[in-house]
């Protein structure tokens, strides 16, 4: 128990630590939502979908947790090249705590993300359920979850940065782009469905929609048993992969 | 050897192509001070990293402190204390968030943790600058944090990859003599590798030369000696091993790590 507190705890400094990094993480949702919101709302406003910030917020919400979530799967090659992962290797401290330590660092950190992400969008003008808040920073912490487990276990194959670059190119932007965050999942052409309907994040994003402007497309217990089940099942392939690192 | 805390036979261990290990035996007896030298590349880091659970071997048997790391990695990891040759803080940590960082996964009660992060960082004189970032620190200050927390717990057995590298000679008397302290008072072992030979002739019970992936040679210093025909021990290591310079192969992870301490002292 106190490994992974310790664990937690240091993820958590080096977070907040970083500055650029902070500042940075901001950024990017901060564009999106105004760039996005203010190009495509009126658009959206003739089609009669309504108010294009409100459907927008919970998706970008959702980026902001994703390239946080998936960047601390990243620190393991850092802590490689740079050593300090030995260091935690060789305690006595079974690899699996180790990286449910690192895991809920890294998620903590990003659900922070997903909340800053929250408040900024209603600096500009979101509205939201104020009874959805609690239950949305459930949704926030299972996509974060789920997200630094997968970049834990991607990171945990990789030597070098080189190679996490590459995937985080074809992975991370599909991901997002193919989720719903930006659009509507009705409609769609087949192909497409099929696609966002095997993406764990569509039902994150759904599930966030669902709580905070009340409006679902998958329905609020599927995303929640989606994303639960998702997350089982990568903190398990995670932990295994992290398991057999060696250096 | 009965009374063996390290027991290693036919230990090989390849990278791809690259044999870097090749079937050694040695055994280090309990509680005394080994030293294991060869020149660069001849395969000491990577034997300590598969006796530390860092590395599985190709094939060899191994026992550390009665267990072997295959089966039994944490009995293993609760037997021993490291401090690696290749840098291992956390830069964004202070000198003393480092310590305890440490001393929490090894689970040291928090009074005696307290005490003896106090004690160790007044000892290698970092005391002062506890609450710095490491990444502020230079790089005999890195190497000293290193061994202070190598030392906080007391384990049964203490690897030192080339302890200490990079220290002045001052600083390298003054940690010797606290490890010789630690291994009489506290019964520890200790195994180390360096290139400073004198430090093994001074401090050592038990040496074994490896070069190119093999033992060539084991004995007290005074056995080498007397072997060798030569009056110090240094001498008897280049008679051993050639006066041919090692090619220092650098790996792409070293590479990476050079470029970054340049990039941070600029
Ligand atoms: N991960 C690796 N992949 C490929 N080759 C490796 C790897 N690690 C070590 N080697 C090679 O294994 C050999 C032994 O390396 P090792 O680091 O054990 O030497 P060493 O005795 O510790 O040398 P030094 O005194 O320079 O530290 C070298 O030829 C090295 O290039
Ligand atoms: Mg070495």
């Amino acid at each position: 128990m106190n490994a992974i507190y310790i664990l937690w705890l240091r993820q958590i400094k080096r977070y907040f630590r970083s500055k650029s990094r902070l500042v940075g993480s901001l950024g990017q949702p901060l564009l999106f939502l105004l760039a996005l919101s203010f190009g495509f709302g009126p658009i959206f406003q003739k089609a009669g979908i309504g108010n294009y910030l409100e459907f927008l917020a919970p998706g970008i919400i959702a980026m902001g947790i994703l390239f946080t979530a998936l960047f601390s799967g990243i620190e393991i090659i850092w802590d490689k090249q740079f050593g300090f992962l030995k260091e935690t290797l060789v305690a006595p401290v079974t690899r699996i705590k180790i990286m449910i330590g690192r895991t809920l660092g890294g998620a903590t950190i990003a659900t922070v993300q997903g909340i800053i992400v929250l408040l900024i969008a209603s600096l500009i003008g979101f509205k939201f359920e104020m009874i959805g808040v609690i239950p949305s920073l459930a949704f926030m912490f299972l996509i974060a979850l789920i997200f630094t487990a997968l970049g834990t276990a991607i990171a945990s194959m990789l030597e070098d940065m080189q190679g996490f670059q590459l995937i985080m190119n074809f992975l991370v932007m599909p991901i997002f782009f193919l989720s719903g965050a930006i659009f509507p999942l009705g409609d769609l052409p087949e192909s497409i469905s099929i696609i966002t309907s095997s993406n764990p994040l569509s039902y994150g994003v759904d599930g966030l929609r669902g709580v905070l402007i009340n409006s679902s497309h998958f329905g609020i217990s599927l995303d929640l048993l989606v994303l639960i089940v998702t997350s089982g099942i990568l903190l398990l392939i995670g932990g295994y992969l992290f398991s057999r690192i060696e250096i | 050897m009965k009374d063996a805390i390290v027991q290693v036979t036919g230990l090989v261990k390849k990278f791809g192509e690259i044999e870097a290990v090749r079937g050694i035996d040695f055994s280090v007896e309990h509680g005394s001070i080994f030293a294991f030298l060869g020149p660069n590349g001849a395969g000491k880091t990577t034997t300590i990293k598969i006796l530390t659970t860092l590395l599985k071997p190709t094939s060899g048997k191994i026992l550390v402190n009665g267990f072997d790391p295959l089966t039994h990695q944490n009995d293993v990891r609760r037997s021993f204390g490291i401090v690696f040759q290749d840098p291992s803080l956390d830069d964004e940590l202070t000198a003393y968030e480092n310590m305890e960082f440490h001393g929490v996964l090894y689970n040291i009660p928090q009074k005696l943790r307290k005490n003896r992060i106090e004690e160790l960082l007044k000892f290698t004189e970092l005391w002062e600058r506890r609450n710095d970032l490491v990444k502020n620190f230079s790089g005999g200050m890195r190497r000293r944090l290193e061994i202070a927390r190598g030392l906080l717990h007391h384990p049964k057995i203490l690897f030192l990859d080339e302890p200490t590298l990079g220290l002045d000679p001052q600083t390298r008397n003054h940690i010797w003599e606290y490890i010789r302290n630690l291994n009489t008072k506290e019964n520890i072992t200790v195994f180390f590798t360096t290139h400073y030979i004198a430090e093994a002739e001074q401090s050592a019970k038990q040496v074994a030369i490896i070069d190119h992936g093999q033992i060539i040679t084991r004995g007290t210093p005074e056995e080498i000696k007397r072997q060798a025909k030569t009056s110090s021990l240094e001498e008897a290591f280049i008679s051993l091993t050639g006066k041919e310079i090692r090619e220092e192969t650098m790996g792409t992870k070293e590479l990476f790590r050079n470029s970054h301490k340049m990039w941070r002292r600029s």
